[in-house]
């Protein structure tokens, strides 16, 4: 049993050490895959104010109106700004040179950010720009100091106020996060399935091992 | 002629094939130790694990695009448009670490019951080439992704090359097949992860398991299970494999199952480990990740490395931590194969050995500091102090008699 305990042990060795230097210090992001209205919201503020300069090549228009059941008759009329098909990708219609010209640098693709750089990071960016003069912009922030990109939310913000403004940056945030593995959900549902699978398998199997085994001394 | 085909199928087959013949000696008629205990369920485990990685290897292979500017859409294109792809890609990038995770295990199994003793030496040198066939096949298959993890890990290890003395730069340059790592370098890397290194792992498994059973397995015991036999000739203690030890396996199939799976559905990044963050950002030469650590199951090696204050002579030492292993059967001296049997001396230095390997696990795995590196070389020291000293402690040491048969633990 000991051994037993020890291997089980070992097995996880990898499981052990969720330590990530950046992500220890960071807020978690109030955010809930499950949450579809917040996540539809999310995509909303995404179409309507990251598109613009952002493309997002790994998601289709199709798969997200699918995914969080959305109308596409919706997302045809009112998301598809920059596509003519639902099955295309969002792209953003700026160009890599104009980019250049007006960024210094092409904004990143953000498919995967929130999974290259964790849901906290996006979130305490999104909500961590501070007036600076010294840049260009006029804008830093706290997590990307010397950031590159205006802070866009700006009005948005101040409409808002900050409660209600961290909440939206809650559903842009929860939005990355589907975007960044669109099957995250179905993988766990189907998860329980498997190992419930499982659980049930091992009864007949340890009891035919048993009975192979009873003259065995 | 008539007269084969009154005895069926089987009897057809077999006059012409060995097939029969073949099941008995291997399966049916191939005894086993009674006693194994849960590390026997690790050989059987790889033998899984490598079935899982070849098929679902094939079929993500049908999707991936093996180009410096495909390489890393495709890897997006199985996880979103190819259907199941992402059980797949989760299947086969989790199975690489379940792969060394049972390896290692199954290593320690032989380091701890003397597997390796005579008669078993090639078994065990079988079986380290399947090892280093395996860290090489790893290495290859990081690169696919084409993320920065995968470019600049691969850039840190192929420029190991270079510290080789006068011919070291051109060699790098021979083997990238470019001044930098290039499409050309994952063309290369493709066809060796999934056309070359293969077929050396399958016939090397093949050779493993013929020696094995050529000579008959260990046991916890360590005591020779072919020297009491009945009247026909049959072990006293031994069982056939079969049925007795496939439906034991399957047991542990089952176990590692629900463990592996529950990686796989539940947290297929392992934390940044199985699948490292920063590779969610494609291949770019131009910038240089803040940390390149290889995967967990080098990392050992990789603080080895770090240790050494020269490149040249950290190679060495990663290269000599990998080669010492090969002479364990030579290094080892003990009267007895068991730990169970041994003295204290083997005792304390299996353990020591142990922990310094997970702890050069985990400083391989960090960002160096003072502190860290000198632990990386007490962790070093350990690790070879281990090998080094085995032929005096093993026949110094005082060893406990042998039991007669071998004992059930229940």
């Amino acid at each position: 049993m000991k051994r037993l305990i020890l291997a089980l042990l070992l097995i996880s060795l990898p499981l052990l050490g969720y330590a990530n230097s950046e992500s220890e210090h960071l807020e978690k992001a109030p955010i809930n895959l499950q949450d579809r209205a917040s996540l539809q919201r999310g995509a909303q503020l995404f179409i309507n104010n990251c598109l613009g300069c952002h493309s997002m090549k790994y998601l289709r228009y199709e798969r997200m109106a699918d995914d969080l059941k959305i109308p596409k008759k919706i997302v045809e009329d009112n998301m598809m700004f920059t596509a003519d098909k639902i099955g295309e990708p969002m792209l953003s219609p700026l160009s890599k040179e104009q980019a250049a010209k007006w960024f210094g640098t092409a904004p990143p693709d953000l498919t995967l950010e929130a999974r290259l750089r964790g849901a906290d990071w996006v979130y305490a960016y999104l909500t961590g720009f501070y007036a600076d003069n010294k840049r260009p912009w006029g804008v830093n922030n706290h997590v990307f100091p010397d950031v590159g990109m205006p802070n866009v939310l700006e009005k948005m913000e101040a409409q808002m106020g900050k409660d209600a403004f961290h909440k939206a940056v809650a559903d842009l945030t929860n939005f990355l996060e589907y975007a960044s593995e669109p099957v995250a959900l179905k993988r766990q549902r189907m998860g329980v399935y498997v190992l419930i699978f499982l659980v049930i398998l091992f009864v007949p199997i340890y009891f035919l091992n048993k009975e192979y085994w009873k003259d065995i001394h | 002629m008539a007269e084969q085909k009154n005895k069926g199928f089987m009897a057809w087959i077999d006059a012409r094939f060995p097939a029969t013949k073949m099941f008995q000696d291997h399966m049916s008629k191939y005894y086993a130790p009674k006693n194994f205990n849960v590390w026997y369920f690790f050989g059987s485990l790889a033998m899984l694990v490598l079935v899982n990685q070849l098929i679902t290897g094939i079929w993500l292979t049908m999707s991936y695009d093996p180009t410096g500017t495909g390489a890393f859409d495709s890897v997006q294109y199985i996880m979103r448009d190819v259907e199941s792809g992402w059980i797949l890609r989760y299947l086969h990038s989790t199975g690489a670490s379940a792969f060394f995770c049972v390896v290692y295990l199954h290593m320690f199994r032989g380091l701890m019951y003397g597997s390796y003793q005579k008669p078993r030496e090639l078994v065990w040198i079988f079986g380290m080439f399947i090892y280093l066939a395996l860290m090489a096949e790893a290495f290859f298959g990081y690169l696919l992704p084409w993320g920065q993890m995968s470019y600049w890990g691969a850039q840190v290890i192929l420029s190991l090359v270079g510290a080789i003395p006068v011919i070291g730069d051109s060699l790098v340059v021979w083997v990238r097949g470019d001044y930098l790592i290039s499409g050309i370098t994952l063309n290369r890397f493709f066809s060796l992860h999934v056309v070359a290194l293969p077929i050396v792992l399958l016939a090397l498994v093949v050779l493993h398991l013929i020696a094995l059973h050529e000579v008959g397995s260990n046991n916890p015991d360590g005591i020779d299970i072919k020297a009491k036999t009945d009247e026909n000739g049959k072990p006293l203690d031994g069982i056939p494999f079969h049925p007795y030890y496939t439906i034991h396996d399957l047991v542990g199939v089952v176990i590692f199952l629900f463990v592996f799976l529950t990686i796989v559905f539940f947290f297929p990044d392992g934390g940044g480990y199985l699948l490292e963050t920063p590779n969610y950002e494609p291949a770019n030469s131009l910038k240089t990740p803040e940390h390149i650590a290889p995967v967990w199951y080098f990392t050992p090696f990789y603080a080895m490395l770090r240790a050494v204050p020269s490149k040249l002579g950290g190679v060495v030492i990663m290269g000599l931590a990998i080669a010492i292993l090969f002479v364990v059967p030579w290094l080892d001296r003990s009267a007895v194969r068991s730990i169970r049997y041994r003295g204290w001396g083997s005792k304390i230095g299996l353990t020591l050995f142990a922990i310094a390997f997970v702890v050069l696990g985990y400083l391989g795995a960090h960002p160096p500091s003072t502190v860290k590196t000198m632990l990386a070389q007490i962790g070093t020291a350990v690790y070879f102090a281990f090998f080094i000293a085995m032929p005096f402690y093993t026949r110094m040491e005082k060893t406990k008699p042998l039991p007669e048969r071998v004992r059930m633990c229940h």
